[in-house]
C-alpha cells in the first residue's frame, strides 16, 4: 500500500455471485492464479431467497490490469455482476475494526479521548483493557489504528470493505 | 418429461419427472446431450456409472490406457468434429491424470465435459481411499467445475456442463460425483427444463462497431487479417464467411497454430503461419501493416514477440467471444465482443450494402512488399541426399496423401512447427495440436479421438521421439479399437526444439536433450499388434510411406531423420517480428525444384 508505482490505484470491486459451493474459491483463485492483488476481501449472503452473495474486493493495479480483473471476474459462471466503483459511480465505502488497547494510567486516558474523537465506541472494558469498535472509511480506521499503537495496541480486526453506490439505484 | 420409460425407471411421483439413479441419470442425459462415444477408465468410485454403461448399448466407451491419454483422445474428438469430447474417470488418481488433458482443453477452447467419481459424500474430507479434491485441483484448469451431492442436481449439472463447454468461448467443465450419489434414486430433468442462473455469454456484436470496422477496411493501405482458432471453434459457416470476406476485400491473411485450416493454403491471399515459427512474409505483414483485423485470436506471446515492438503502426481491430481477451497483451482500438460466425456475416453483409471498396492502388502497392518478402522463401531448407530431412519427410508426406481426407495431429518441439509451416490445410477441424499448453504426449491419442469420430479418414500423428513416449501406452488402444491411426514419427534421437534452444541460446551445452536408449519402434509396434516401419534414407521414404497408408492396422513409423536440423525462420524470444532468423542455406544457391526433390 505505501510504495505505489504512479499508474497503480486502489479499486474496489464489488461482484455478485451466485452463492453456490466454491465460488469464493474461484474468486480468490483468480487472483493469486494470475498474480492480482488484495487489499482488502468481504464476502456475505446478500439475499437469501435468491442466495446470492456479495463479494467486495479492495485491490490495486494500473489501468491495464484493473480493466483485465474486472473481464477476468465477468468469465467466472456463477458471476451476475462485476461493477467497478473506483470508475463507474464513486461508490460509499465503509469498513468496521475491533482494536484491543491495553494499558494503564495516561496513555489508557488518551486512548480513551481520541476514541471519542473518532466516534470509536467501547464494546468491552476491563482495568487494564478496551475493546473499541470504529467504523469508518479504511483511511479513518487506519488512522485511528496508527495513533493507538503507542497508546497499547494489541489486536486488532478488520471486517475489509464494504461498499454501496450512492443514489436510488441498485448495483 | 418421459419420453421412452426405459429401462428400470420408473415414473416419479412429481408429474414429469423420472426417478432413477444417479448413474442412470448420468448416461440418461449424456444420451440426451447426443454423445456418442466416451473416453474413460474405470475405478471403485465410478463403478455404478460403468454398470450402467454396461446396460446400454447406444453410447461407445472407449477404453484407453491412461486418464490423460482419454482426455486428449476426447480433445481430438471434439476438434475434429466440432462437438464435445466426453471424459468418464474415477476418483484421486483417475482424476489427476486427466489434469494435463484439461489444462489442455481449457488453454485452446476445447469443448470437454468429464465425469469424475469422487468418494462418497460422508467419506469427503476424511482421506478416503483414492480421495482427491478434485474440484479445487481443477478449478483454475476448467472452464468450470462442480461436485453434485445430490442426486436430484445430477441432471441439470451435467446438462449445464454441456451448455458451458459448448458455447461462449468453449473450454472443459468437470462434473465430481461422488459414489453414494451416484447409487442413490434422483429425479432425471431434460435438458430444455434446465436454465442456467448465471450464465449468459454475449454473441451478438454490437453493429456500430461493425460498421466502424468495415469503415476501417475500406480505408486501409496496409490491411492484414489476423486469424486464430476462434473462427474454428465459431464453426464450418465463420470459415466459409472468412473465406467470402478475404476473397471480397483482397487482403492477405495469416493465422495462429490453432487457426491453420480455417482459410485454404492454397490460396494466394495466404501468407503462411505467424509467429515465433512463422513466414517472414506473414510477420513481416504483422509488423508493417496500417490495419491489423484480428480475428478469434488472443495476441499469445508466441504470436506477439516483443509486445512494446509488435506491429507499432497499426490500428488494430479484435474480434473475440472472450471479453477478458480484449487489451489483455496489446492494446486495440476496435474491440469486437462476439462470435466470429456472427461478426463475420455482419461485416460481409455491411461491407456489400455499403457498397465498401478497398483501397485498390494502395493494396496493390501493399502486395508488392508482401511478395518481396515472400520471394526469400522462409521456409527453403538445405536439402539431401543422404539423409532425410524432416522438411522433407513432411513434404513427401502431404503429396502422398494429399487426395485424401487426412487429419493431421501433433506432438509438441520441432516436428509440430515443421508440420504447421509445411503440411497445406484446406479445410478447418483437420489440424489438431497442443498450441497454448504445448502437451508431449497429446498427439497419439488425440488422433484415436479424430479416428473414432471419422472411421475412414487417414488420420496421422506427425510425432517426435521423445513425445509419442508420454503416451505410446495408447497403441494399445488403436489396436483395441481398429483404429489405423497412423504415427509418423520424426525421429531426430533428440528433445529437438529443446536441443534447438540449447544451441542457439545455452552456448551449445546439450543438457539432457538427447533421446538416450530410444526403443526399437518397428518391434515395439509389433509388440502391441501394430505394425512397425521404418525409413532411413530419402530413396526409401516415399514406399514406406505408400506403404504405412495402405495397411489398414496402426502404424508405428520410425522416420529417421537429420538429428541437427533446426526450425527457421525464427523470432527468438524477446525480438521483434521483423527481427527474424533466417536458416544458413547452402552457398549454392538450390532451384525450388531442387529444394523439394533433393
Ligand atoms: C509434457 C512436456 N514436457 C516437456 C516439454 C518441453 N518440451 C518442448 S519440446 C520438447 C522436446 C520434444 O522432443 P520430440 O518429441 O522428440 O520432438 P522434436 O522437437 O525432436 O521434434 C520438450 C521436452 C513439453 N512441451 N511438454
Ligand atoms: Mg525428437
Amino acid at each position: 500500500m505505501q510504495q505505489k508505482t504512479p499508474q497503480t490505484q486502489r479499486h474496489t470491486i464489488a461482484i455478485l455471485v451466485d452463492n453456490e459451493a466454491g465460488v469464493l474459491a474461484r474468486v480468490v483463485g483468480l487472483f493469486s492464479g494470475r498474480g492480482y492483488n488484495i487489499e482488502s476481501l468481504t464476502v456475505a449472503e446478500v439475499d437469501h431467497i435468491a442466495r446470492t452473495s456479495r463479494i467486495t474486493v479492495v485491490t490495486s493495479g494500473t489501468p491495464e490490469v484493473i480493466e483485465q480483473i474486472e473481464a477476468q471476474i465477468g468469465r467466472l459462471v456463477p458471476v451476475h455482476r462485476v461493477v467497478n466503483w473506483t470508475v463507474s459511480k464513486p461508490g460509499i465505502e465503509r469498513e468496521m475494526a475491533l482494536v484491543k488497547v491495553a494499558g494503564t494510567g495516561d496513555k489508557r486516558v488518551e486512548a480513551l479521548r481520541l476514541s471519542e474523537a473518532f466516534r470509536a465506541r467501547v464494546i468491552d472494558t476491563t482495568h487494564t483493557s478496551f475493546v473499541f469498535e470504529i467504523t469508518g472509511a479504511p483511511s479513518k480506521v487506519d488512522a485511528f489504528i496508527d495513533l493507538m499503537r503507542p497508546l497499547g495496541l494489541v489486536d486488532v480486526s478488520r471486517t475489509g470493505v464494504a461498499a454501496i453506490s450512492r443514489g436510488p439505484e441498485a448495483m | 418429461m418421459d419420453r421412452d420409460g426405459s429401462g428400470m425407471a420408473t415414473i416419479g411421483s412429481k408429474a414429469g419427472t423420472m426417478q432413477m439413479s444417479g448413474a442412470e441419470i448420468v448416461i440418461r442425459a449424456l444420451k440426451e446431450q447426443g454423445v456418442k462415444h466416451i473416453f474413460g477408465y474405470p475405478g471403485g468410485a465410478v463403478l455404478p456409472i460403468y454398470d450402467a454403461l454396461f446396460a446400454d448399448d447406444e453410447i461407445i466407451h472407449v477404453l484407453c490406457r491412461h486418464e490423460q491419454g482419454a482426455a486428449h483422445a476426447a480433445e481430438g474428438y471434439a476438434r475434429s468434429t466440432g462437438r464435445p469430447g466426453v471424459v468418464l474417470v474415477t476418483s484421486g488418481p483417475g482424476a489427476t491424470n486427466a489434469v494435463t488433458g484439461l489444462a489442455d482443453a481449457m488453454m485452446d477452447s476445447i469443448p470437454l465435459v468429464m465425469i469424475s467419481g469422487q468418494v462418497a459424500t460422508h467419506l469427503i474430507g476424511n482421506d478416503a481411499f483414492q480421495e482427491c479434491d478434485t474440484v479445487g485441483i481443477t478449478r483454475p484448469c476448467t472452464k468450470h467445475n462442480c461436485l453434485v451431492k445430490d442426486p436430484n442436481e445430477l441432471a441439470r449439472a451435467i446438462h449445464e456442463a454441456f451448455q458451458i463447454a459448448t458455447t461462449g468461448r468453449p473450454g472443459p467443465v468437470v462434473v465430481d460425483i461422488p459414489k453414494d450419489v451416484q447409487f442413490k434414486q434422483g429425479a432425471y430433468v431434460s435438458p430444455d427444463a434446465v436454465r442456467h442462473r448465471t450464465y449468459r455469454p454475449k454473441t451478438d456484436p454490437d453493429l456500430s462497431a461493425i460498421v466502424k470496422a468495415v469503415e476501417m477496411m475500406a480505408a486501409a493501405k496496409k490491411p492484414v487479417f489476423y486469424t486464430g482458432g476462434g473462427i474454428i471453434n465459431a464453426g464450418l459457416e465463420a470459415s466459409r464467411l472468412l473465406r467470402e470476406l478475404v476473397k471480397l476485400t483482397g487482403f492477405p491473411i495469416t493465422s495462429t497454430l490453432m487457426g491453420l485450416g480455417a482459410y485454404p493454403a492454397s490460396d494466394p491471399q495466404w501468407l503462411g503461419m505467424l509467429g515465433m515459427h512463422g513466414t517472414v512474409e506473414a510477420n513481416n505483414a504483422m509488423h508493417d501493416c496500417d490495419l491489423m483485423i484480428c480475428l478469434g485470436a488472443r495476441f499469445d506471446d508466441r504470436v506477439t514477440g516483443r509486445v512494446d515492438a509488435f506491429s507499432p503502426n497499426s490500428v488494430k481491430i479484435h474480434l473475440d467471444i472472450d471479453a477478458s481477451q480484449i487489451n489483455k497483451n496489446v492494446r486495440v482500438d476496435l474491440p469486437i465482443v462476439a462470435d466470429a460466425a456472427k461478426a463475420l456475416k455482419e461485416m460481409l453483409h455491411f461491407w456489400k450494402t455499403q457498397k465498401r471498396k478497398a483501397d485498390a492502388p494502395a493494396l496493390a502497392e501493399w502486395w508488392k512488399a508482401i511478395e518481396s518478402w515472400r520471394a526469400v522463401k522462409s521456409l527453403a531448407y538445405r536439402p539431401s541426399k543422404s539423409v532425410i530431412k524432416p522438411q522433407y519427410a513432411i513434404d513427401r508426406l502431404y503429396e502422398l496423401t494429399k487426395t485424401k481426407e487426412v487429419y493431421i495431429t501433433t506432438e509438441v518441439g520441432q516436428h509440430q512447427m515443421w508440420a504447421a509451416q509445411r503440411f497445406p490445410f484446406e479445410h478447418p477441424n483437420r489440424w489438431m495440436t497442443s498450441g497454448g499448453l504445448g502437451t508431449m504426449g497429446y498427439g497419439l491419442p488425440a488422433a484415436l479421438g479424430v479416428q473414432m469420430a471419422h472411421k475412414d479418414a487417414l488420420v496421422i500423428d506427425i510425432a517426435g521421439e521423445a513425445s509419442v513416449q508420454m503416451t505410446m501406452q495408447e497403441m494399445s488402444t488403436a489396436a483395441q479399437y481398429d483404429l489405423p491411426i497412423k504415427i509418423f514419427i520424426l525421429n531426430n534421437q533428440y528433445m529437438g526444439m529443446v536441443r534447438q534452444w540449447q544451441q542457439l541460446l545455452h552456448g551449445g551445452r546439450y543438457s539432457h536433450s538427447y533421446s538416450e536408449a530410444l526403443p526399437d519402434f518397428v518391434r515395439l509396434a509389433e509388440a502391441y499388434g501394430c505394425v512397425g516401419l521404418r525409413a532411413e534414407t530419402p530413396d526409401e521414404l516415399d514406399a514406406k510411406i505408400l506403404e504405412m497408408i495402405s495397411v489398414n492396422k496402426p502404424v508405428l513409423f520410425d522416420c529417421r531423420v537429420d538429428p541437427k536440423e533446426n526450425v527457421y525462420p525464427m523470432i527468438p524470444s524477446g525480438a521483434a517480428h521483423n527481427e527474424m532468423i533466417l536458416a544458413e542455406l547452402s552457398d549454392t544457391e538450390v532451384s525450388d525444384e531442387g529444394k523439394m526433390l533433393l
